[in-house]
């Protein structure tokens, strides 16, 4: 099981658990973490699963993918450590990760 | 006033779902007008996945959502619907017994027997970036859409994205506006690259700004809007003077007009049975994602399954007493002449 951990825009955390193989916005989902919409249910067509990697954990997560990259146009307040939840993959590296929620996903 | 479109059946949204209907409504002789906000048939299949295969369709192991929806059209041209695109259906009543009024907010108006809605997770609406206070200026300064060009005349006008609407309407409205600036959050573009070079010949000419960043804050009273305040990509803020502006983010499913037609709603879906994928108005189906019944599953074989059921029912209130015989299309030449395939 790796541990991850959202931090909702007004403070509150909240840590699930997912299985390496599942994205991190499946595990938002599953556990009903509010803010991660996913209209589009993964397929990078709705960037409405934005989250913010928190600082520490940038590298682990890796970069973005391009089709991710273009997708993020249609995000609001997009910064260096925004990813879409649903283009992360769960792997045990992640064990611990932290993200931050936007305060709306439009 | 516009004339009045007379027709057996109207069908709200040319999703996958609607497309379909139009077939199986075609082989019991009933014509269908469709309307749909977006500029194009195929739903979300179109515009939230076009490239994207789909596993699930019997008989194609494989098929993408733009194929899908050529398919389709292909599929339902021997009986000759009619599109309307580019509207949304916004006015559904009963008139008397008999007939359903239509309007559209782009003044169409159908008269009609039978309605099919078939309005999936709602219709495509576009995104409106929170920015806060972005609600007083909207419809007089702030636009998500252009729908006369000379409203722009004249303006400092600011557009936001880097897509396909965005470069358009930067080219379309810059000999127009007063001034033009394009805003985006980096430096490459999802738009064709046809209308980036253009924008970047405006550029280079000085008949136009490329600016890079993110808006975050407006400025300006009485929902006149003066400036927008923007973060660069090196972190300085600097301002953008525009009394126009446009912010192009894509497109969002919203219920919309739907839930103010009288229908019964449950979580913004429209309950029906499953024999008929009636709705709780006689006359007024829901077929496809719109729908709720126990044991839905919001597939696209689902949606043609109910538009076969629904097809039976609407033959009956639109032929009154008439018989209704079960068909082959493989067997039956009366059929086939209508698919245009017999001999
Ligand atoms: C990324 C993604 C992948 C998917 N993959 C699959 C899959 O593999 N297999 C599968 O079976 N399904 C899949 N689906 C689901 C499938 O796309 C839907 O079930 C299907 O599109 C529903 O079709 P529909 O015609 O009912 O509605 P939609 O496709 O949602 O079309 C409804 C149309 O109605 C229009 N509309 C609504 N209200 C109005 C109004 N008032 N006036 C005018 N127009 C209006 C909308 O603009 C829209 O175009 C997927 C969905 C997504 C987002
Ligand atoms: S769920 Fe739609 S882009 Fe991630």
């Amino acid at each position: 099981m790796v541990k991850i951990t959202f931090i909702q825009h007004n403070g509150t955390e909240q840590t699930v658990e997912g299985t390496p193989g599942m994205t991190v916005m499946e595990v938002a989902v599953k556990n009903q973490v509010p803010g991660i919409d996913a209209d589009c249910g993964g397929a990078c067509a709705c960037a409405t699963c934005h989250v913010f990697v928190e600082p520490e954990w940038t590298e682990k997560t890796g970069a973005r993918n391009p089709m991710e990259e273009d997708m993020l146009d249609f995000a609001f307040d997009v910064r260096d450590n925004s990813r879409l939840s649903c283009q992360i993959k769960v792997r045990d590296e992640l064990d611990g990760l932290r993200l931050k929620v936007p305060a709306k996903q439009f | 006033m516009s004339d009045v479109i007379h027709t057996d059946v109207v069908i709200v949204g040319a999703g996958p779902t609607g497309l379909f209907a139009v077939f199986e409504l075609g082989l019991l002789d009933i014509k269908c007008h469709l309307v749909d906000i977006l500029d194009r048939p195929g739903g979300q299949c179109a515009e939230l996945y076009p490239e994207k295969p789909i596993y699930d369709i019997p008989g194609y192991p494989v098929v993408s959502g733009a194929e899908l929806t050529k398919n389709l059209m292909e599929q339902i041209r021997p009986f000759g619907p009619t599109f309307h695109f580019g509207h949304m259906v916004t006015e559904l009543k009963k008139l008397g017994d008999a007939d359903f009024e239509l309007k559209t907010d782009g003044g169409l108006h159908f008269r009609c027997k039978v309605v099919v809605v078939a309005a999936g997770g709602g219709s495509f609406q576009p995104k409106k970036p929170p920015i806060p206070g972005i609600e007083q200026y909207e419809e007089k300064s702030v636009f998500y859409a252009v729908r006369k060009m000379e409203a722009f005349r004249g303006k400092d006008v600011l557009i936001i994205g880097g897509g396909d609407s965005a470069l358009d309407w930067t080219n379309n409205l810059q000999p127009i506006a007063r001034s033009m600036t394009l805003l985006h959050r980096r430096e490459e573009f999802r738009a064709a690259p046809d209308s980036v070079n253009k924008m970047r010949e405006l550029v280079a000419a000085g008949k136009m700004q490329m600016k890079f960043g993110q808006v975050t804050a407006l400025k300006g009273e009485n929902g006149e809007l003066a400036g927008a305040v923007v973060k660069g990509n090196d972190g300085q803020s600097f301002e953008i003077v525009t009394n126009a502006m446009l912010p192009f983010f894509g497109l969002t499913m919203k219920l919309g007009p739907v839930a103010d037609w009288g229908l019964n709603l449950h979580e913004n879906l429209i309950p029906v049975d499953t024999e008929k994928f009636e709705t709780n108005i006689p006359g007024i189906f829901a077929i496809g994602d719109i729908n709720y019944y126990p044991g839905k599953l919001k597939l696209i074989l689902s949606g043609f399954h109910e538009g076969a059921l629904m097809a039976q029912q609407a033959f009956r209130i639109i032929n009154p007493g008439a018989r209704l015989m079960f068909q082959y299309t493989t067997s039956s030449t009366n059929l086939q002449r209508k698919l245009g395939v017999a001999e």
